[in-house]
């Protein structure tokens, strides 16, 4: 996969060295991101992989315009977003959405899914029989029945309301979603079933995502690319099958060793690799 | 498609609204009949007072009641009471309502985006204001009014509002600072939708409940307030009111005091029945899930207790098998079941015949998804079910002895002598108000007798033994200062600190990064050897189990589907469930890369890999 994305053309979306920081007091900041930069291409998926505090979700909250970057630049389709504010972001809801990882906090508990799903078309002001015929789409395209529409967010399980969560992120029918670590809440089972999810709906709509995780399994199972985050840089950038395969980086190979294989003699030999590269560290 | 198929249909739910639940509870019930009743005689006062509420008659002064169909009798002037208290009563409510009208149309908004604008400019201003409102005597104000506006009651009653609009205020503020911080109200934002739009919408909604409660006392507030104003000779004369009567009553209390009984019997309840709707409402917004009563849960327990009937065995007789001989164990848990009384007066088993055990340095994973009772049946072997849940065993033997017949106390002795447990939530399982140093000396100082230098001596060794480098500092902190992988290790270091033969962990490490969760398999394997503890680790994660168990029980439905030693069970999984949970795992499918040259390749384009999607089917379950 070249860096340009899938069809080779510009990349949908380029950041260049941004920079992030956060008020912790009047006179203290944290730096969460030290110049990073990236780029998502159309119809590609991208993962962001690190710990906690690595910057991962800092980087998706400065795209979606919830987090204010501080330097760098962040282009959307050949438009400099980076300051975007007020109309000119809110007409960036057309293009860009977000996922959460939250199953449980991310849907107004106080609203049918219904009202949840229509609520992004009629800040658009779409006419209520053409959002409606949408919202069942949408429905039908995340696999839940039709019958779901009169339902509170609290009567779903987790899966079920990340499936919601996903119909309500395509609604607009953005070309960029972030995916802010969309499937850690969730059972395994579950969670691979929400995978493919997001693989079908990418195959059938061609949106972009930029996938956020700090689990690399997951991340080689979606993801054409990867970037690894430590600490506010990337560590390492490529070709997931690469970074995930033979990573160079000593972080990303200790990451890797760290997520424990279904299988115990296998998972006995890299937990010895693992504590061998815990000692040198 | 590679996605598992959906049902067409959901499980029906059933919903409760606030009214139905507000009805089944006799005190609000109560108070809402007494308090409709006054606003029928208020509203329909015509109707039932036969006489003119303001008309003189000379023969009705100091009346008793009955006097010439007079039914409370008369007042000082000669005016039928009855009339007068109907009429009065209009008075009352009209005030109260425009009352609390002022006030949420001034406190909500304002408190609303004060809140969602926390910090701001708006809200510095706003609560400076509602501060400098509260601060300020209200009756005495009030006074200034009435005499500035020649007593104009709707005039009065707003400014009454004005001053009890900070509380709606502070409600709505507290209320939205809660809110805001929640992903769908960033979701809102990311899908375009203006700060106006948000704060009308999902802001207005999240307030909505505690309003309605605040309302009913701010009505009783008010009407005691403007009775106030009345009794002190605010107010028209031509109009009848409480205040006026109560006034009245009191000039003459010592020769006719049945005159202040009257309004005073009616404001009190007036007041008292807004109170206890007010109350019962906060009491059905602040739980969400209604408890089943303690005599279904009397109920439930006793049908845990009988033994099920023959017809039910079959789903009810004890799953799994021991591995160790009674003495021989750190754990034993025979026929486990764990029942929950549920609403309708049933009882829901979430366990249902469980047989496990563990010896001394074994390391035993309990496996399942959520909803599987592994957690459970965890929190049985530590007698700390959820209120409402029985759990009920063939036997329960912790280090050789048998304890699921003692009583409660004597059970509750065993944790952090003879149990230790980790929980999932490292963060939530700390108290925040005090140091580490506090929480890992008092159960040291407490539960083992030892003092406090020695106490906070081990507490030291104790913490660098599960490698936290700078243990001085960590014993300082507050749970805050520290990182969740910091916390759980504290948590660690206090549950093995007592020495316990069985240390039970909980999902130890769902909530952390796999770095850290790394650390801490490996830190829990070295304790469990060093001081051959048993190891009871439940988990989703069947990668964990392949890091760290001996053995492993795979649950499912509150049933024991598989037990076997962890090599057996990854080799050869005997039952398909096992074999499914073991594929949901990610380390050997198909990355991406892979799955897109098959999807190229392939003929329609719409299959995946078939063998490894048909893994990945029915994940979910039905909605609850």
């Amino acid at each position: 996969m070249s860096e340009t994305g899938i069809d080779g053309g510009a990349p949908l979306l380029t950041v260049e060295n941004l920079v992030v920081d956060y008020r912790i007091s009047r006179k203290v900041r944290f730096r969460a991101l030290k110049g990073v930069s990236i780029t998502v291409g159309a119809g590609e998926c991208v993962g962001l992989v690190g710990e906690s505090g690595s910057g991962k979700s800092t980087l998706g909250r400065a795209l979606l315009g919830l987090a204010e970057a501080s330097e760098g630049r962040i282009t959307f389709d050949g438009r400099d977003i980076t300051h975007a504010k007020g109309a000119a972001r809110r007409k960036l809801a057309n293009d860009i959405q977000v996922v959460f990882q939250d199953p449980y906090g991310s849907l107004d508990p106080t609203m049918t899914v219904e009202e949840i799903l229509a609520e992004p078309l009629q800040v658009t002001g779409t006419p209520k029989a053409k959002a409606k015929a949408t919202v069942a789409e949408m429905l039908d395209r995340v696999r839940l029945p039709g019958d779901a529409v009169h339902r509170y967010p609290s009567e779903f399980s987790g899966g079920q309301r990340q499936r919601i969560a996903i119909a309500r992120a395509l609604v607009r029918r953005p070309r960029l979603i972030v995916c802010d670590e969309p499937v850690s809440a969730l059972d395994l089972t579950t969670q691979a079933t929400i995978l493919d999810l997001f693989i079908d709906l990418q195959r059938e709509t061609g949106v972009a995502y930029l996938f956020i995780s700090h689990d690399l399994g997951v991340v080689r199972r979606v993801c054409h690319r990867t970037s690894v985050m430590y600490q506010g840089e990337i560590v390492e950038s490529g070709d997931t099958h690469t970074v995930t395969g033979s990573p160079t980086d000593p972080y990303t190979r200790r990451l890797l060793l760290a997520a424990p294989v279904a299988d115990p003699a296998r998972q006995a030999e890299r937990r010895a690799a693992w504590l061998g590269l815990r000692e040198s560290a | 498609m590679t996605t598992a198929p959906f049902p067409t249909t959901l499980a029906p739910v059933k919903r409760v609204s606030l009214l139905r639940r507000f009805m089944r509870k006799p005190l609000g019930v109560t108070a809402l009949v007494l308090f409709l009743i006054v606003v029928a005689l208020a509203v329909f006062a015509p109707l039932f007072a036969k006489f003119d509420p303001n008309h003189v008659d000379f023969n009705l002064v100091h009346a008793v009641p009955g006097t010439d169909g007079h039914l409370l009798g008369g007042d000082t002037a000669g005016r039928d009471l009855y009339s007068r208290l109907l009429y009065g009563a209009r008075t009352t409510l009209w005030g109260a309502l425009i009352t609390c009208v002022a006030g949420l149309v001034l406190g909500v908004p304002a408190g609303v985006s004060a809140g969602y604008f926390a910090g701001g400019t708006v809200d510095k201003v706003c609560s400076w204001i509602s501060d400098a409102l509260q601060s300020v005597p209200a009756l005495i104000v009030l006074l200034v009014v009435a005499a500035g506006t020649g007593q104009s009651f709707p005039i009065m009653m707003i400014s009454l509002g004005v001053f009890l609009a900070p509380g709606y205020y502070r409600i709505s503020r507290a209320r939205a600072m809660s809110v805001r911080r929640e992903p769908y109200i960033d979701a809102a934002r990311v899908s375009g939708m203006t700060n106006g739009r948000i704060i009308r919408t999902h802001m207005l909604r999240a307030v909505y409940a505690p309003l309605v409660v605040q309302s009913a006392l701010t009505a009783g507030i008010a009407i005691g307030m403007q009775a106030g104003l009345q009794f002190l000779g605010i107010g028209s004369a031509s109009t009848p009111s409480w205040g006026q009567m109560m006034n009245d009553g009191f000039i003459n209390i010592t020769a006719f005091p049945i005159i202040l009984l009257w309004p005073s019997i009616i404001l009190g309840v007036t007041i008292a029945t807004l109170a206890f709707m007010g109350s019962t409402l906060g009491d059905l917004i602040s739980v969400r899930a209604e408890q089943p009563t303690r005599k279904l849960r009397a109920k439930a327990r006793q049908v845990m207790l009988t033994p099920p009937a023959a017809a039910d065995l079959p789903t009810r007789q004890t799953s799994g098998m021991h591995a160790h001989s009674v003495e021989g164990c750190a754990l034993r848990v025979d026929n486990l079941r764990i029942g929950y009384a549920t609403k309708d007066g049933g009882v829901k088993e979430v366990v249902r015949g469980v047989s496990l055990d563990a010896a001394p340095g074994e390391v035993l994973g309990i496996v399942g998804e959520s909803g599987s009772g592994k957690t459970q049946t965890s929190f049985a072997v530590l007698d700390l079910l959820p209120a409402g849940g029985t759990a009920v065993a063939d036997g329960i033997w912790i280090a050789g002895k048998e304890v699921g017949h003692l009583p409660t106390a004597e059970r509750a002795a065993l944790l952090g002598r003879e149990i230790g447990y980790v929980p999932q939530e490292p963060m939530t399982n700390l108290d925040p108000c005090y140091t580490i140093e506090r929480q890992l000396v008092e159960p040291l100082h407490r539960v083992h007798g030892m003092s406090k230098a020695d106490a906070a001596k081990r507490a030291r060794e104790m913490l660098v033994r599960v490698g936290i480098t700078d243990p001085d500092r960590v014993l300082r902190s507050y749970p805050h200062q520290i990182s969740g992988g910091m916390a759980q290790r504290v948590l660690i270091a206090g549950a093995v600190s007592g020495r316990p033969s069985l240390l039970i962990a909980d999902e130890p490490t769902t909530a952390l990064d796999v770095t850290v969760q790394a650390e801490v398999l490996e830190l829990l394997r070295e304790l469990q050897q060093e001081y051959g503890m048993a190891l009871m680790i439940v988990t989703h994660n069947f990668g964990v189990v392949a890091d760290i168990c001996d053995r492993v029980v795979v649950m499912k439905d509150g049933r024991i589907v598989e037990t076997g030693a962890v090599e057996r069970i990854f080799r050869n999984p005997e039952d398909p469930y096992t074999a499914e949970l073991i594929s949901a795992s990610l380390d050997d499918v198909e990355g991406r890369h892979e799955l897109d040259e098959a999807w190229s390749a392939g003929p329609t384009g719409s299959a995946g890999p078939a063998g490894h999607s048909t893994a990945h089917a029915g994940g979910e379950d039905g909605a609850r």
